[in-house]
């Protein structure tokens, strides 16, 4: 089915604009939208530009996703006279079935089931139909939906309004027409907008969705005709979202009374393990002897006072975290490929990512993931841009008050070699900083769902992700500079040295001495050289994507192939083991000489007996990156000392 | 003057050469090592009277991309120098960094490097840069007074010169070459040497006739003076054993003019023998001359500050003369120049101010 435009994560927050409408029942959602543009993105025309196109956009891509299309979007606005801007965001999707359009387009806050709980763009808005009520308010213009189900059967064309009094559709009119598509659906709406201080944000929240929606292909058009294509990066469909039950921990008192009522459990014992995570009979158990509360009661006819003491029960008794692989968190191979993609022009020093095991906060299931984009042409001079992204959401206003910001904020970025005065605030430097939350809740500080609460977990989790980033910045650096020194040496070596041994024979008329003995007495190291290439192959790639309709231009992925030169120049014979660390997603191919282990993460050799001045060569393949996923290998050495080897750092274990 | 005899030098390059390749034989990182040639180490030769440089050495090693570099340089410059005693024909320093640009990885970046390695070879070999076929690109400075020169033209030819006689008002020009197989000192008739630095107060006591009236041999020194213009002082001196009195402006600059031709430049301290005339005296102008003249003065730079302070600790600046003038100069924080004596007329330094210095000096009797 189509996703509902509705408010399934919201509900769980204290005051939702579900309870918003229902308050306001006796009035029409026409006056409830009025009373509440502000929180929900309509405040003035530049937002109400962007939260259109946003609210489109976020439907189309969960639309393709959940029906296994990799999504592509088209988006177009058109700028009439009068700031009247026509919307147009057209999808590859399913299609929506002729009978749900008029409850999507047409009702305001409309959803199916309340307490689904998963990773989804959804709970980030207020929904399609609030888009076509704005433009209806501002344009007295009706929305047009086109929608096409099956390949052999021509579009459904329906234009309709909202009645405001009644929150239901108006169709004014239904036609069929013929579409190319095989499947999909266009949605067209005319709202008063700013078109010329919105655009930018436009583009900008198109670029920034394009990042972490690496699988989806978007066109976005200008009014004046200017056409900005963002190309997927990846082929493959993100993980799909697992529906979780809600965890007693994050369950408000509200929502617990409305499960119970709902429930087709016959008594308390079974509701509670059949309709909440980690919930076994031991724990149902202790939570019932807490509360006081009989195993048999009828949830149905629980009272309020028994209600409160269930509540607080939940909180007294120690209950397993819920599972976390309902997430879809997008992967450091991917987040990396999309920065350095959408970077191009920037051309930065180092893009290098780094992404947190999930974790929970009161009962619900969250991950971060973090890239860093450093160097090239970003200014110097100013803060740097900060990226925050809520299940593949973009994030675009209220940075200030966001949990992102201040974790960013509160570590000290001066030993990495950012500016920033006494050691707290944004820091200054030529840096993007990209954030990532995914979670079955993302707790927003206020319903236009902009910045994320002040969490400790979520902070913490955030900060340690960024420290991480921030070590690997700084090993990388590191290891650019021994290894910048050490190739000044080998350049000496293998040009002046020579040059020198030359002159003097010449000077002498004797023969020229061997040099060999001497570059091994310079050089004084293990030297550990790593160079990849990309061989485009014909043949499927190993890993494929996860449906099955490969079209031509998917055909044919590359192999990373990597080959590791290893010269002893150290004065004895040397034996150590070698670990080459696997990226995720990528899968062993042949390997040269024979590893004695090969993990899901990394390939490890026990390299013995390398005489002074001899060499190995060390060649592996992976499947399933794509071209410049890797820049260079991280390499790493064990039983010897780091200090003699350039090229690889200490093992510290799996 | 018979022709030189270069197989000398010959052999002490081909050492170098040899040195590098037995390293190479011996499986040693190859190096060389030449004494420090910084102010921290030159240390007061009591036999020779000058300043040499101490024992502390510096060593060039392959093991770093700087020291291998220059091994390659000297590699190639001895090669160089080798090849230009072979067919008899010699370069100047600038024309050496010129043919560098065909060295490849070994060529220069600026002709101070080049200088700097010609030095080197020098200190290295114990031979002079005259040695090597190299010749500065300045010649000396201009001399007046009573002396007679033998120079060998370059139409091998002696020719026989009267500094007072024979010359203009721009004087005997010094040649870069002022070694015996060049110019022959034949008869000097004076009572002391006078050094200048400046062009325009050597002109003003040659016009006012102070070679002739007070019998003096005048040498400009046009700034820092070029080593053929210390030689020839040297020889001068040694030859006649004159007194030397150096006249230069009062300021940090100057007096390093004087120390180079007195005690040897700590760049060329390795033939300071050669070079430096130990019995020079400074005349003036001293930070007590701009006390007690009055004259016309500039406030000193922090540059010159810096200068003097760095004298202070420079052990060719340790007597008692020398401490008490650069700290007064740096009590009244000022300078002046030598032509700063016309504020009382231009006759004023020939008739009143070189006389008064030199009586007091006890060069000139009463």
């Amino acid at each position: 089915m189509h996703n509902s435009p509705n408010m399934e994560g919201g509900i769980l927050t204290k005051i939702t604009a579900h309870d918003l409408a229902k308050k306001q029942k006796e009035i029409s959602v026409a006056e409830f939208f009025e009373r509440n543009k502000h929180i929900l993105g309509f405040g003035n025309q530049t937002r109400a530009l962007i939260t259109s196109i946003k609210e489109g956009v976020d439907n189309a891509l969960d639309a393709c996703e959940e029906a296994n299309i990799l999504p592509e979007i088209f988006v177009s606005i058109k700028n009439n006279e009068d700031s009247e801007c026509k919307l147009i965001v057209e999808d590859n999707g399913p299609g929506i079935i002729k009978k749900q359009i008029p409850h999507i387009f047409g009702r305001l806050l409309y959803g199916s089931r309340f307490h689904a709980i998963r990773q989804s763009r959804g709970q980030q808005g207020i929904g399609i139909s609030a888009v076509v009520l704005y433009g209806q308010l501002t344009t007295g213009k009706h929305a047009r939906i086109i929608s096409k189900v099956d390949e052999d059967r021509p579009a459904m064309v329906t234009e309709l309004v909202i009645d405001t009094n009644k929150n239901r559709a108006e169709v004014i009119g239904k036609d069929t027409q013929h579409w190319d598509k095989p499947t999909g659906t266009r949605v067209e709406i005319s709202i008063i907008a700013d078109y010329k201080r919105g655009k930018k944000y436009v583009y900008d929240y198109i670029q920034s969705t394009s990042i972490v929606n690496p699988h989806a292909r978007i066109i976005y058009k200008e009014h004046d005709g200017t056409e900005h294509i963002f190309e997927r990066t990846t082929d493959t469909l993100p993980r799909t979202s697992i529906e979780i039950k809600p965890h007693p921990y994050g369950v408000e008192l509200g929502t617990l009374i409305k499960m119970a009522k709902h429930t087709k459990a016959r008594q308390l014992n079974s509701f509670l393990k059949t309709e909440f995570s980690s919930m076994g009979d031991r724990t149902t158990n202790a939570v019932l002897d807490k509360a006081k509360l009989e195993k048999n009661l009828n949830p149905k006819q629980i009272t309020r006072e028994q209600f409160l003491a269930l509540h607080s029960a939940f909180k007294k008794v120690k209950i397993m975290s819920p599972s976390t692989d309902c997430l879809s968190p997008i992967g450091e191979t991917l987040i990396k490929r999309s920065l350095k993609h959408e970077t191009q022009e920037i051309s930065p020093e180092f893009i290098i990512t780094s992404s947190r095991p999930s974790s929970v906060y009161s009962g619900n299931p969250f991950q971060i993931e973090v890239g860093l984009v450093y160097g090239g042409n970003l200014p110097k001079e100013s803060q740097v841009k900060i990226l925050r992204f809520a299940n593949r959401v973009p994030l675009l206003y209220q940075q200030g008050g966001c949990v992102i910001t201040s974790a960013i904020s509160s570590i000290d970025w001066r030993r990495y070699g950012l500016d920033q005065p006494s050691g707290k605030g944004i820091p200054s430097g030529p840096a993007i900083f990209l954030t990532h939350i995914s979670s079955t809740l993302i707790p927003f500080t206020s319903e236009s769902k902009e910045a994320v609460a002040d969490i400790d977990e979520i902070e913490n989790e955030i900060k340690l992700a960024f420290r991480e980033c921030a070590r690997k910045v700084q090993q990388h650096i590191n290891k650019k500079v021994r290894r910048t020194k050490t190739r000044e040496k080998f350049d000496l070596i293998t040009r002046i040295l020579p040059e020198i041994a030359k002159k003097s024979s010449n000077m002498l008329n004797k023969p020229v001495p061997t040099l060999d003995p001497i570059i091994t007495k310079i050089m004084d190291v293990v030297w550990i050289e790593d160079l990849i290439e990309y061989e485009k192959i014909k043949r499927e790639p190993i890993q494929t994507t996860l449906i099955e309709d490969s079209s031509e231009e998917k055909s044919g992925g590359y192999i990373t192939k990597s080959k590791i030169l290893i010269v002893n120049y150290k004065q004895k014979t040397q034996k150590f083991n070698l670990y080459a660390i696997i990226p995720e997603d990528a899968i062993v191919g042949e390997v040269t000489p024979k590893p004695s282990k090969i993990t899901h993460n990394y390939i490890k050799w026990n390299l013995g007996n390398i005489d002074p001045a001899n060499k190995i060569d060390i060649t592996f393949e992976l499947a399933g990156l794509e071209k410049d996923d890797l820049d260079e290998n991280d390499l790493y050495v064990e039983n010897i000392n780091p200090s003699f080897v350039i090229g690889a750092d200490k093992w510290e274990g799996d | 003057m018979a022709k030189k005899d270069y197989s000398n030098v010959i052999s002490k390059i081909d050492e170098i050469a040899k040195k590098i390749y037995d390293d190479f034989e011996n499986t040693e990182i190859p190096f060389l090592t030449l004494p420090t040639r910084t102010k921290s180490n030159i240390e007061f030769d009591e036999k020779l009277s000058v300043w040499k440089y101490g024992k502390n050495t510096t060593s060039r090693t392959a093991n770093n991309l700087d020291g291998a570099y220059m091994l390659l340089r000297t590699m190639y410059m001895a090669e160089f120098i080798k090849e230009m005693i072979k067919i008899n024909k010699s370069s100047t320093l600038r024309e050496m960094y010129y043919i560098s640009e065909g060295w490849d990885l070994a060529k220069f970046h600026s002709q101070q490097e080049s200088n700097l390695l010609a030095e080197d070879l020098e200190v290295i070999t114990s031979c002079m840069r005259e040695d090597f076929k190299l010749r500065p690109e300045e010649d000396g400075a201009r001399v007046i007074g009573n002396v007679v020169i033998e120079e060998m033209t370059r139409n091998k030819t002696k020719k026989k010169i009267h500094c007072q006689d024979d010359v203009g008002d721009a004087g005997y020009s010094i040649p870069y070459n002022v070694e015996p197989e060049k110019i022959t000192i034949k008869g000097v008739d004076a009572d002391f040497i006078i050094a200048i630095e400046t062009g325009g107060m050597f002109d003003r006591l040659v016009e006012n006739g102070f070679d002739k009236s007070n019998r003096a041999v005048l040498v400009h020194l046009k700034g820092q003076p070029a080593r053929s213009t210390r030689r020839f002082i040297k020889r001068l001196n040694e030859k006649t054993n004159l007194p030397v009195l150096i006249f230069t402006d009062c300021d940090p600059w100057s007096f390093r003019i004087f120390a180079s031709v007195a005690f040897g430049a700590i760049k060329t301290a390795h033939i300071s023998e050669y070079l430096a005339t130990p019995s020079s005296q400074y005349l003036g102008v001293t930070p007590s001359d701009i006390e007690n003249y009055d004259l016309p003065t500039d406030k000193l730079s922090k540059e010159d500050i810096n200068a003097l302070k760095s004298e202070l600790s420079d052990p060719r600046f340790q007597d008692s003369f020398w401490k008490g003038e650069i700290k007064l100069q740096l009590k009244i924080g000022k300078k002046s120049e030598q032509q700063a004596l016309a504020k009382y007329g231009l006759d004023y330094v020939t008739d009143t101010y070189l006389p008064e210095k030199l009586t007091e000096m006890g060069i000139l009797k009463k």
